[in-house]
């Protein structure tokens, strides 16, 4: 199989596009994709610092390293969730990144934050592990980019996760969750930051090229929790759609994003309040962080 | 020849002399959700494998909620 581009031997085949690249031009390629996301979302603009979520795993840290290339100033966050050796190992992925290309990288512990980590918490709410998990980090991500005087959060999201969530969205009909999916949120209130997608436009098997190619140090092992999770049956399903048509993920997403998603706006806004506890933003009274740390407090 | 997987790692010993695609569709594993590994360098689907390599299929795929 030969390069698309200049007619070397080519290292990866990307079905969906019909095309196949050697080294240089797929780490071109994969580039060009994430200039194209932050231009068609206008994600950031080069002048703003933007808060790197990452997690020590193949996707955040193949974004951190395109950002960096790309002459962002940027900002690691790495949430300790206090999974095992799990969570030793990827912060320790993640420290080894920061110290080699010199930039910042900022550590929260989700067990100082919430009274316990992940694994505690998880018993106690009788709730699937990824949900107070995600619940948290979504917290922490606003929190610490506000208290750090960074507009803007970007994360690792890729377009099998992005397909997955929707995917799952779509099979629940989740009315609320539809409007909500999109490469960029933007900052609806002063205490929101926005919140970008940069890898949408490429699939997870991409973002493992590029972390390889590059020589991007990441966590292959698979969270302990992930196993058995929803979005892993979903992936899965998708990845066998995919299999029998080239391009049925990409379809189903875009598709999504250009033509239906409009229709799933809200004709009114969400009416947003500041927690009476913490003062971030919560629909309701307190918000559901605040009401995660009183239930762990309770139950140990 | 050796197959390396992951999560959790082992090996496998399979028929050699034959294209990737061969080998993981004897696998049951789609292209789609791994990388395939030689020598330190990726290979397509559509490479020969030789009895004596070592290929590692390195999985893709990541979850859960974030």
């Amino acid at each position: 199989m030969k390069c698309r581009k200049c007619g070397d031997t080519a290292v990866l085949e990307l079905r969906r596009h019909n095309a196949a690249f050697c080294a240089p031009d797929f780490l071109e390629f994969f580039r060009n994709q994430v200039r194209e996301a932050i231009r068609k979302y206008r994600m950031f603009t080069s002048d703003e610092p933007i808060l790197v979520a990452v997690s020590g795993g193949k996707d955040s840290l193949a974004l951190w390293d395109v950002l960096i290339g790309e002459g962002y100033r940027t900002t690691g966050l790495y949430l300790d969730l206090g999974i095992f050796d799990y969570s030793v190992e990827s912060r320790a992925k993640c420290e080894a990144f920061a110290a080699a290309h010199g930039v910042p990288l900022l550590v929260r512990r989700v067990e100082e934050e919430v009274g316990a980590p992940v694994p505690v918490i998880k018993s106690v709410t009788r709730r699937p592990p990824c949900s107070g998990c995600g619940l948290s980090k979504r917290y922490l991500m606003n929190r610490v980019a506000l208290d750090e005087g960074l507009p803007v959060v970007a994360t690792g999201h890729n377009l099998d996760d992005e397909a997955a969530t929707l995917f799952g969205s779509v099979m629940h009909w989740q009315m609320d969750a539809l409007p909500r999916q999109s490469p960029a949120l933007p900052s609806t209130h002063p205490k929101l930051v926005r919140r970008v997608k940069p890898l949408y436009r490429l699939s997870e098997r991409e973002t493992a090229a590029y972390a390889f190619l590059r020589k991007i140090d990441y966590i292959v092992e698979e969270c302990p929790f992930a196993v058995g999770a929803t979005s892993i049956a979903h992936k899965e399903t998708l990845n066998r759609l995919e299999d029998a048509s080239p391009g049925a993920k990409h379809n189903f997403l875009f598709g999504f994003l250009e033509k239906a998603r409009p229709a799933f706006e809200r004709a009114e806004a969400v009416e947003l309040h500041e927690c009476a506890r913490c003062g971030q933003v919560t629909t309701g009274t307190l918000c559901a962080f605040c009401k995660l740390a009183d239930q762990v407090k309770r139950s140990i | 020849m050796k197959v390396v997987l992951r999560n959790p790692r082992r090996e496998v010993e399979v028929a050699g002399n034959r294209r990737v695609k061969d080998v993981l569709r004897d696998l049951a594993i789609l292209p789609e959700t791994v990388l395939v590994i030689r020598d330190d360098e990726l290979v397509t689907a559509d490479q020969h494998v030789a009895d004596d390599d070592t290929i590692e299929l390195r999985p893709v795929m990541s979850g859960g909620s974030s």
